[in-house]
């Protein structure tokens, strides 16, 4: 078990930089999520970390120790690959004894550790098949035990359920949790899809274009984000954001004119800011409502009712380019081309300056982040 | 009547036209192995089904000569070569296809441009070569010089396979602390069979073929290579030339070859790592 700190830590390929001076430091026994869009660098960063990739510039240190330029067997980490990567001719017992016979471990070892790690993940029955006599799900258990039969002090993974259908994904997710708190390893854990990050993480990563953009629980992202592509970027569906100028800036809020002509007093901190500074106000889906049009902050057509049962999704044309959505009961009469007024309160909603930085939201309410706040 | 007839003709072109390219294909097999079965007289009359049978041919051609030391001496140059084309084209390969380096491509090019020289334009520069490391007259000297014939293909075809190999198989065996050296032997190896059993036979079938560079630098009988000794067969006569010797040899020469496609031929499977990456 150890911990993982960077520090200024770059990669260039060539004369490309991908990773920008990116510092983090990840506790041990930590589930860390790296999360971003496609391209941002997240593979990349966990592949510094692995040692797969030699580091151009900066620090990495797992336990205390800098292991920049240490090979990647005598890091103490182990890989979990997004295509599982497991050796075909192998059976599931010698794919996960291999790494193990390389370690010059005795056949006994060898045998109790995967025996154990098979026990875990379910495998017992499968140890004399070959990969290709194995489901996704399976494959994918393989690739887990591989890891944890060398006994890393960190666990890597590169978007390890993507390769799986969406019901299976979630039964696996749940596993790699409990995994986690039966093994109470570090983890490092690599996915684009920010549901995954929010459900199974200590501490989410917001990478964008090789930069980090916000290190923080999955609560401390979804109220606080730092700037507008992490609000953006968690949440689903997506945050609504229209702009606004602000009119009036009191101690305890901030007065905005919206472009429907309505003005809100939202309560944020409204240092930085100044009268007539354009802002972006944004809105979750799940914290608007559709209300009467004297209520309303603004009003639109309707364009897409979706139903997903225990909700719907009313998308709504605002004149902009964009749609904004609200999410309603799952029962909603509401109707295609239906003129709507949408609602929201104020201390839901989020307010970011010209430079897309949001301001500090100080009437949030909710329980569980306040305590956990208190605790750190 | 019509529309039935337009049905069947293009079917029957087709197999006439199977039929003609296989005859063509086959009859001088056939024709080798039916004079390896006659003598005397019969050797020079034509005909297309066998009359007499016998094995007087077969047994004078190891009677004659040493050919049964020259069969020897392919056996042995083939399988050395193979062995020789397979371990450097496995490690080659592994560079070229995995390993990034600057002039990789230039190299792969001077790779595939040895393969362009005609044996004859190297012929005199190998011959000083071979006999200035003294391996003139020597089976090794015959199968390094193979290796000119043999190591470009063999390096091409196994660097365009193990470039499709997935580049996390090999990560992962770093991740498991395998060397390069242990990766190529345990890893790729394995899946590397189809490519291996295809280049090793292309490789087999080379060197026991091969003819100039066996002429030229064997000296003595007891050397040559089987291409050799049979075009160095000789009749009683000088007059005479004992064709029934000579396809009895090269039946015999022929054979192991089939013989080693047959066995390998279940052992070409692709799709060996079919599943093993994917979801
Ligand atoms: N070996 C490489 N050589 C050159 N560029 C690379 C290499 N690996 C990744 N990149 C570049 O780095 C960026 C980040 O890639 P990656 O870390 O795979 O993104 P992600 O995993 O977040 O989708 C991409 O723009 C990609 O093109
Ligand atoms: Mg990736």
């Amino acid at each position: 078990m150890a911990n993982v700190v960077l520090k200024q830590v770059r990669k260039r390929f060539g004369p490309v930089e991908t990773i920008h001076g990116v510092d983090l430091d990840i506790r041990d026994g930590e589930f860390c999520v790296f999360v971003g869009p496609s391209g941002c660098g997240k593979s990349t960063l966990l592949r510094l970390i692995a040692g797969l990739e030699d580091i151009t510039d900066g620090e990495l240190s797992i336990g205390g120790d800098v292991v920049n330029d240490i090979a990647p067997k005598e890091r103490g980490v182990a890989m979990v690959f997004q295509s599982y990567a497991l050796y075909p001719h192998m059976s599931v017992f010698e794919n996960m004894a291999f790494g193990l016979d390389l370690a010059k471990h005795s056949k006994d070892e060898q045998k109790a550790r995967v025996m154990a790690a098979a026990k875990t993940l379910q495998l017992e029955n499968l140890l004399d098949r070959k990969p290709k006599e194995l489901s996704g799900g399976q494959r994918q258990r393989v690739a887990i035990g591989r890891a944890i039969v060398r006994k890393p002090r960190v666990f890597l993974f590169d978007e390890p359920l993507s390769n799986l259908d969406a019901a299976l994904r979630v039964q696996m997710r749940i596993e790699l949790a409990k995994l986690h708190e039966k093994l109470n390893t570090t983890m490092i854990y690599v996915t684009h899809d920010q549901v995954e990050a929010m459900t199974m993480a200590d501490k989410i990563v917001v990478l964008r274009d090789g930069r980090v953009e916000q290190v923080g629980t999955p609560l401390e992202l979804y109220h606080y984000p730092a700037n507008l592509f992490v609000a953006g970027f968690i949440g689903s569906p997506k945050m609504n954001f229209i702009s606004a100028n602000v009119a009036q800036i009191s101690q305890h809020s901030v007065t905005v004119k919206l472009e429907s002509g309505k003005e809100v007093s939202l309560p944020v901190d409204g240092s930085g800011l100044a009268p007539a500074d354009r802002v972006t106000v944004g809105i979750r889906p799940e914290h608007c409502s559709i209300a009467d049009q004297d209520t309303a902050l603004f009003t639109g057509t309707v364009e897409v009712v979706e139903h997903l049962g225990e909700a719907g999704l009313v998308y709504v044309r605002t004149g902009s380019d964009d749609l904004f959505v609200v999410r309603v009961a799952g029962d909603t009469a509401i109707k295609n081309g239906e003129t709507v007024g949408v609602a929201a309160a104020e201390q839901d909603c989020y307010v970011f300056d010209g430079a897309d930085m949001a301001k500090r939201r100080l009437a949030v309410d909710n329980a569980p982040l306040k305590a956990q706040m208190t605790l750190n | 009547m019509n529309t039935k007839l337009r049905k069947i003709l293009p079917k029957a072109g087709f197999w006439l036209l199977v039929t003609v390219i296989v005859l063509f294909a086959v009859f001088p097999f056939y024709y080798a192995i039916l004079t390896s079965f006659e003598s005397g007289s019969g050797l020079f009359q034509v005909n297309y089904l066998p009359e007499s049978v016998t094995l007087a041919n077969y047994i004078s051609v190891f009677k004659g000569q040493a050919f049964g030391h020259n069969i020897f001496n392919s056996v042995f140059v083939s399988f050395m070569v193979v062995a020789l084309s397979l371990l450097l084209g496995v490690t080659a390969s592994y560079a070229l296809a995995r390993v990034k380096f600057a002039g990789r491509g230039l190299l792969l090019l001077t790779i595939l441009s040895v393969s362009m020289f005609p044996q004859v334009a190297v012929l005199s520069g190998m011959f000083e070569l071979i006999r200035g490391v003294g391996l003139y007259n020597n089976m090794f000297g015959l199968a390094i010089s193979y290796m000119m014939l043999t190591l470009p293909f063999t390096v091409w075809v196994l660097t365009a396979f193990m470039r499709e190999l997935p580049r996390e198989l090999e990560e992962a065996a770093v991740m498991d602390g395998a060397s390069p050296w242990i990766i190529i032997r345990r890893v790729f190896l394995p899946v590397m069979w189809p490519a291996m059993v295809t280049t090793g036979l292309l490789a087999f079938i080379a060197a026991w073929n091969e003819f100039l560079f066996a002429l030229t630098f064997t000296l003595t009988d007891d050397k040559r290579t089987v291409p050799v000794a049979i075009a160095l067969i000789s009749g009683a006569s000088q007059h005479e030339m004992p064709w029934g010797n000579i396809m009895a040899a090269s039946v015999i020469v022929t054979l192991p070859l089939i013989v080693l496609v047959l066995i390998f031929q279940r052992r070409i499977v692709s799709g060996l790592t079919a599943g093993a990456v994917k979801g």
